[in-house]
């Protein structure tokens, strides 16, 4: 029973993620580099923001439940808007590496695209956050027991998972659209993309209510890919091209 | 015999992290009167900015040749190899510390602590007083690190006078200790932590030939992805000896020192580092020799014995990495095996790959083992992985971002090398 749980829930949670790696990823040795800087950007916002959580907890009284509450909702929403800026701070580093590396290339174009790399930070920083959100919960679920003795939800394993395949995938979207706003400076995308960010995060506090989180986070997490879609140049057409091009090749082969 | 200096500036992929002079002359003989082009080959290969090796920067005639070819075709493809060799030294590294984690978290031996210590850190660490613990983890640190510092030396001085065999005896001694002795304790603990009843016999079989084969891989010929499994093997063997046997805040605070350790040996100029990697040069021996983990090699038949004693420049860099005796050992005695081989198919090789000190292995294993074992935290060890994982690839990228003027994809890489060595 645990066992099933266990893997149940590791490929739940990070079952894409690891066939995006495999499939898009692995082979180019720029991109793992890329993808793997990009989980430590992460790790840095997190542990910043965790950083001051502790502070004010610790400075804080550690008795009055809505207090601690209270810190908490600060303590999400402060690592939301610093894992945004760390999103802004990567982009940054890798432009100017792009351009470093298109400087030296023979045909002054870099090896690797701007989008191909807002895909690749954007995959980084959602396997990271998915991996610290479900490594310790998967561990403990592989244990003697499981939840549900102190009136907890038995849901929560199943839950965990599904919420962490959403981030995951909710923060490669936004690596997308939040990269091509910045080329393009259109400062409404950056706002949207940190607001849906806040919006997600809030929802997760609702959380041993899960009919109050999860389906909404899917609602979001759809329209978000969609809009990824169409801002990194993908177009209706593209996708019966990629259709009918399908077909042809069966029929020619 | 020697690559002409022609060759040397076409860079392909192929000649990318080549060695250019081909020591198919064994370079193991006593005359250096090798001709004029090795002797501009060496010179070319610690010409260059670097550092560390600033001792021979009387460029010769090869350097200007090389200078006038174009800048950014150097640069991008030493970026582009940069990248291909982080990754490939990725995967060994993980490996290491996936089976590092894995014993830590299963084998409860190797986080049990014992009253045992090993000689290198006398002083006990007392839970009670933290002054005095704190100082006697600073004297334990004192007491290690003057022993690496002696030993190095002592290997130095051992290399200069060319006591090979001496060296050579060394090192498969310690890598015998390795093979049979750690490996029969590891084996032990994991039958009692999953309760497998096992018989003598069988247990002799299975260390033998897992010993044996191991010697023979690692000091001689074998297929290249055992002999990485066996490194990949010894160094974990290694680091959970450590991990057993160094007190809490030891561990920590030698980690550290080994570091600045590190540092010096390969930057001063009279670093016992620095002074092996020269000897090296001088003598046209590749300066990477066994005990290092390769990630794409050949090996030669016919090609046995050159019996490079050039492994003492690794050894050293691993002495630096290594953490003890045995460590030490271990490293030379791989480090010795795979030297030989490594001289033998330079010529075949079309890609090198990439050469990774067993130091390295074990310092990262080390680490994330010690951050698995102290706390029940996942997080903790996975924070700790990305961590390694990013410092070692901003080193090599520092390293091409800073020197990818003038030189060679092989004197840039040479340079990552030792200086990614001196970071650990």
């Amino acid at each position: 029973m645990t066992l099933a749980v266990f893997f149940g829930c590791a490929f739940i949670a990070f079952g894409p993620s690891f066939a995006l790696f495999v499939f898009t990823i692995a082979r180019e040795p720029l991109r793992v580099i890329i993808l793997i800087a990009g989980a430590f950007f992460w790790l840095l916002s997190l542990l910043l923001s965790s950083l001051v959580w502790f502070i004010a907890i610790k400075a804080s009284n550690s008795q009055d439940p809505s207090l601690q509450r209270g810190l908490l909702i600060f303590g999400v929403f402060f690592s939301v808007l610093l894992q945004e800026v760390f999103r802004f701070a990567y982009y940054r580093l890798l432009r100017k590496a792009n351009e470093g590396l298109a400087a030296i290339s023979d045909d002054d174009s870099s090896a690797i695209s701007v989008r191909q790399m807002a895909y690749v930070a954007g995959l980084g920083f959602g396997i990271m956050s998915g991996a610290f959100s479900m490594i310790n919960v998967l561990s403990d679920s592989l244990g003697p027991g499981t939840v549900g003795i102190f009136g907890d939800s038995q849901y929560y394993f199943i839950t965990a998972a599904l919420m962490t395949l959403a981030l995951t995938l909710l923060h490669t979207f936004w690596g997308v659209v939040f990269f091509e706003g910045c080329e393009k400076s259109r400062w409404w995308v950056i706002a949207a993309v940190v607001s849906l960010h806040l919006l997600v995060a809030g929802l997760s506090l609702l959380n041993p209510l899960y009919e109050g989180s999860l389906p909404p986070v899917y609602v979001i997490t759809l329209p978000t890919g969609v809009w990824a879609f169409f801002s990194s140049g993908g177009s209706l057409h593209s996708l019966s091209a990629l259709c009918t091009r399908r077909k042809a090749e069966g029929e020619s082969s | 015999m020697n690559t002409s200096d022609s060759e040397e500036d076409s860079y392909n992929e192929r000649s990318a992290l080549v060695q250019s002079e081909s020591p198919t002359i064994p370079s193991y003989n006593q005359d250096h009167d090798m001709s004029l082009p090795q002797e501009t080959d060496s010179k070319r290969v610690s010409g260059h900015e670097f550092s560390f090796l600033s001792c021979l920067d009387e460029p010769g005639p090869v350097e200007r040749e090389r200078a006038s070819t174009p800048d950014g075709e150097e640069e991008e493809l030493t970026l582009k190899y940069g990248a291909k060799h982080v990754i490939m030294l990725f995967i060994p590294v993980t490996l290491c510390m996936v089976v590092v984690v894995a014993t830590i978290k299963s084998v409860s031996f190797y986080t049990e602590k014992s009253s045992q210590r090993l000689i290198y850190t006398p002083f006990e660490e007392d839970p009670n007083s933290v002054g005095q613990r704190l100082l006697n983890s600073f004297l334990n640190t004192i007491v290690m690190i003057s022993v690496i510092v002696v030993m190095t030396i002592i290997l130095v001085v051992l290399y200069k006078y060319r006591c090979y065999k001496f060296i050579h005896g060394w090192l498969i001694l310690s890598s015998l200790m390795l093979l049979f002795w750690f490996s029969f304790m590891y084996l032990g603990e994991v039958f009692k932590t999953y309760n497998v009843a096992m018989d003598y016999p069988t247990l002799v079989m299975i260390i033998w030939n897992f010993g044996v084969v191991g010697m023979i891989c690692i000091h001689w010929k074998g297929p290249l992805r055992l002999q990485q499994a066996y490194l990949i093997v010894i160094s974990a063997l290694m680091a959970l000896i450590f991990i057993k046997y160094l007190p809490e805040w030891s561990a920590w605070v030698i980690l550290g020192a080994i570091s600045i350790y590190d540092l010096i040996a390969v930057l001063c100029p009279k670093g016992p580092l620095r002074m092996l990697v020269e000897t090296a040069q001088e003598r046209n021996e590749p300066i990477f020799p066994a005990l290092i983990y390769s990630s794409a090699m050949v090996w030669m038949v016919g090609m046995a014995d050159s019996s490079n004693p050039g492994s003492a420049d690794e050894r050293q860099r691993n002495e630096g990495g290594a953490r003890a005796q045995e460590g030490v050992e271990s490293e030379d005695d791989a480090a010795q095996g795979g030297r030989r081989r490594y001289s033998a198919e330079e010529d075949l090789e079309e890609d090198r790959g990439v050469k990774l000190g067993l130091g390295d292995f074990i310092f990262y294993s080390v680490l994330v083992g010690k951050a698995a074992a102290t706390g029940g935290d996942w997080n903790t060890t996975l924070a700790c992985f990305v961590a390694i994982l990013i410092v070692s690839v901003s080193t090599i990228i520092y390293g091409s971002v800073m020197y990818r003027l003038t030189y060679t994809n092989r004197d840039v890489f040479l340079m990552f090398k030792v200086y990614y060595a001196c970071r650990v």
